[in-house]
């Protein structure tokens, strides 16, 4: 078994015992391999895995000071945040948040790549500028965008200068929740059917959202641009040509021929935007914080406030636990699928 | 032509890089600083090593006090102590509590940090067992006689004291603009009656009647605790605290009302503005009266505005709403004896002297020579010696940090969709969540 020629082998069985029989055994290009996995596994294993179990732990632990305490609860630490009105507020706000902001940026993604993707001069020039914003931190595009949407100053006076007055709008300060009203024709039918529940500011569009929205859609679609403008410029030319020699117009041509190809493209945007949009957290705090009546408010900035500053640590942990099923149920399926993909290639 | 591209590319990110790095820098100017290594045991009499002092004051007056405080240590202290000025700027010391926190759960305590007086220090730090007790230190410099005992009672648990107050300043001042009052023959108000007349008045003038900025949300809290204590008066107040006022009874609706009443009157963009931009209506005339602790006189002063007068808010004459900043001995401290010594210097006469002028509030001693006051703060020593004490609640005296947590979340959205049933409700489970009420 041993081969005497192999100085490797010299090396192993110097060291018989303290290396097990089976690595003994491998081929010394994988013991070097395996060598160079293991300290980064195990790192991953303590400091994600490790720490995703310890947070679990505490969200059904009883700690609720600056002294741990882990006599277990089970889940009403959850049962009592699905029931905290700020918690239900900050569901209703990463909906609303996650909904507009990758709808956004998928669309004027794919408007300006298709721009792009006809050839303009100075492709280049466009292309980085559409790309700059995100080079940028989400804190200062949140500073700069506190400022260009305060109600006294930036758009609203740009808008009073040009004798626009009246489209002048409250932008991040207007606290108003658009939902429907449980005393309106449609409120009342809901009620009737049995969903009168849905008639409640929980379900409804905070308007100072919008004003996030915009700032986070300016700094990410330029991203979605450079993925659908790759897309494109990957489709095959013939395709095209033979669909444009057939009488397709240029709309019929991205409609029918360009965005179904896309559609890995699009999946793939969705999913990076999905993840940011669910743990955004920094643009928040630097633009708006919790915003009026909790218009603007985070399940990650509620996490952070209720933890560090008010101790409720076990309330912190399940807010955290919430936030990462949240991510998985995006995440897992397509992992899947890229690997389904891969494997088929 | 590729490569001019490609350099041209990498000199824009490379300045836009620039760019960025310097604005996240300016905004993290005041991070915490690296951790201090154990200072070398001192022998008695001389003190050597490092002591690091953990606070929030990085701007203006507070840290031109604390300046004087660290000028006056060598003195006080011989030796040659380095101080390390650790200091997280920001959220009238939200951002410092959680670097606080992280801290002291890590094992890495400061020699002293800056903590307010009462509840936030105490449901945080003693009663988990993380702060040495300093009832030798208050017996040797003779302190229990020269606080007031409504500070010594809020400083103490379980009979003993645990930080020492370097100031007080007061949280239940209505401030009002000079000239707009007197070009509207208005008084200022002492009752909440007389309070909606003036409002009513000023609003007819086409004039802000209260100027509130709560984009920091513990403003609203300040305005509501002023209240609860003017309806309530200070036992009932300080009931609140105890269990012994029931926060869903009919004497908090009425206060409760009150309150949403004069939401009523205050200007519309609150949500937006911080609290001295609140006060810069007040200053333009815009605003006639803003609800506000006594730091705001040192707002006035950097505007260089003097035409404003002060009184009690409605209902709260002869009641003193205290809040303090104050510093303890945490367990495990390095260097406890230059830290003792720093305690010292904090509760000293000339140390209060040297801070309190230049930070804008008063002395928690009732010994300090009142000729280094300024006009507003000498009327704030006459009351200090007269007045009953409370606690106050946005400032950390009066609740735990949970507790008033969960009220400001409470006031979140009431300050918007004004329920007071909601509202009610929500307080008095926030009275329960803290294990107070039953």
């Amino acid at each position: 078994m041993d081969s005497e020629a192999s100085p490797t082998a010299e090396t192993a069985r110097g060291l018989r015992l303290s290396v097990p029989h089976f690595i003994r055994r491998l081929p010394p290009e994988r013991i070097i391999s395996l060598a160079l996995i293991v300290p980064s596994a195990i790192a991953v294993a303590v400091f994600v895995y490790g720490f995703i179990g310890w947070s679990a732990l505490v969200s059904v632990s009883a700690w609720d000071s600056v002294t741990p305490d882990y006599s277990f609860v089970g889940l009403d630490n959850f049962k009592e945040l699905f029931n905290n009105f700020r918690f239900q507020a900050d569901i209703r706000n990463t909906v609303v948040f996650t909904l507009l902001f990758v709808t956004s940026c998928l669309l004027i993604g794919l408007f300006l790549a298709a721009l792009l993707d006809r050839g303009i001069k100075g492709e280049g020039f466009f292309r980085s500028i559409y790309l700059f914003p995100m080079a940028v931190s989400f804190i200062v595009t949140g500073v700069a965008w506190r400022w260009l949407l305060a109600p006294r100053s930036g758009v609203n006076l740009l808008l009073d200068h040009a004798g626009l007055g009246a489209l002048k709008q409250d932008w991040y300060t207007d606290p108003t929740v658009v939902h429907i009203m449980s005393d309106s024709r449609l409120g009342e039918a809901l009620h009737d059917v049995g969903l009168g529940w849905l008639a409640s500011s929980n379900f409804g569009i905070p308007l100072a959202m919008i004003s996030v929205v915009i700032a986070a859609t300016w700094q990410m679609s330029g991203f979605v641009m450079i993925l659908y403008l790759a897309g494109l410029r990957a489709i095959s030319q013939e395709l095209t040509d033979a669909a444009r020699v057939d009488g397709a117009s240029e709309f019929q041509v991205l409609r029918h021929i360009a965005l179904p190809l896309l559609r890995p493209v699009t999946l793939s945007a969705m999913i990076i935007l999905g993840h940011v949009s669910l743990k955004i957290y920094d643009l928040v705090v630097a633009m708006t914080q919790r915003g009026p009546g909790f218009a603007t408010d985070v399940p990650a900035l509620f996490m952070v406030e209720t933890t560090f500053q008010a101790s409720h640590f076990a309330r912190g942990a399940a807010i955290s636990i919430v936030m990462l099923l949240s991510i998985s149920v995006l995440v897992i399926p397509y992992l899947f699928w890229s690997l389904r993909r891969e494997a088929r290639v | 032509m590729r490569w001019k591209r490609i350099l041209m590319s990498f000199s824009v990110l490379a300045a836009a890089l620039l760019v960025v790095s310097l604005v996240a820098a300016c905004g993290d100017g005041g991070a915490k600083k690296t951790p201090t290594p154990a200072g070398t045991p001192g022998t008695p009499g001389a003190l050597s090593g490092k002591l690091e002092i953990f606070s929030w004051w990085t701007t203006g007056g507070e840290a031109a006090g604390l300046e004087a405080l660290y000028k006056l240590y060598p003195d006080k202290c011989p030796g040659d102590v380095e101080i390390v000025n650790a200091t997280v700027a920001g959220g009238a010391g939200s951002n410092a509590r959680q670097v606080l926190t992280t801290r002291m759960l890590g094992g890495d305590p400061p020699g002293s940090f800056q903590v307010h007086m009462g509840h936030e220090l105490t449901d945080t730090w003693v009663t988990t067992g993380n702060m040495e007790p300093l009832d030798a230190l208050y017996e040797e410099e003779g302190w229990n006689d020269v606080f007031p005992k409504g500070v010594l009672d809020i400083v103490s648990y379980q009979g003993k004291p645990y930080s020492v107050p370097v100031n007080i300043h007061r949280a239940n001042v209505l401030w009002y603009n000079k000239k707009v009052f007197e070009d509207n023959n208005l008084k200022p108000p002492t009752t909440f009656d007389e309070f909606f007349q003036v409002a009513d008045t000023l609003k007819a003038a086409g004039i802000t009647p209260l100027a509130l900025g709560d984009n920091g949300i513990w403003a609203s809290a300040q305005v509501m605790e002023t209240v609860l204590l003017g309806t309530l008066g200070a036992d009932g107040y300080n009931g609140l605290w105890t269990g012994d006022t029931d926060w869903a009874g009919p004497e908090v609706t009425k206060a409760l009302e009150t309150f949403k009443r004069m939401l009523s009157y205050v200007n519309s963009d609150h949500s937006s503005l911080t609290w001295d931009q609140a006060n810069a209506l007040v200053i333009s005339g815009d605003a006639a009266m803003t609800i506000m602790g006594d730091w705001i006189e040192g707002d006035y002063k950097a505007k260089n505005f003097t035409d404003f007068g002060y009184v009690p808010t409605p209902g709260t004459k002869g009641i003193y709403d205290a809040l303090s900043d104050t510093f303890g001995l945490p367990k495990g401290a390095p260097n406890p004896d230059a830290v003792m010594c720093w305690l010292r210097l904090v509760g000293s006469k000339e140390g209060q002297e040297a801070f309190n002028p230049l930070k804008g509030s008063i002395c928690a001693r009732a010994d300090c020579d009142t000729s280094l006051f300024d006009a507003y703060l000498q009327s704030a020593i006459a009351d200090w010696k007269t007045d009953t004490i409370v606690p106050s609640l946005a400032h950390g005296a009066a609740a735990s940090q949970g507790w008033v947590a969960d009220i400001t979340d409470a006031i979140t959205p009431f300050v918007t969709d004004l329920n007071v049933a909601t509202f009610q409700s929500r307080l008095a489970d926030a009275c329960s969540e803290a294990k107070v009420c039953s």
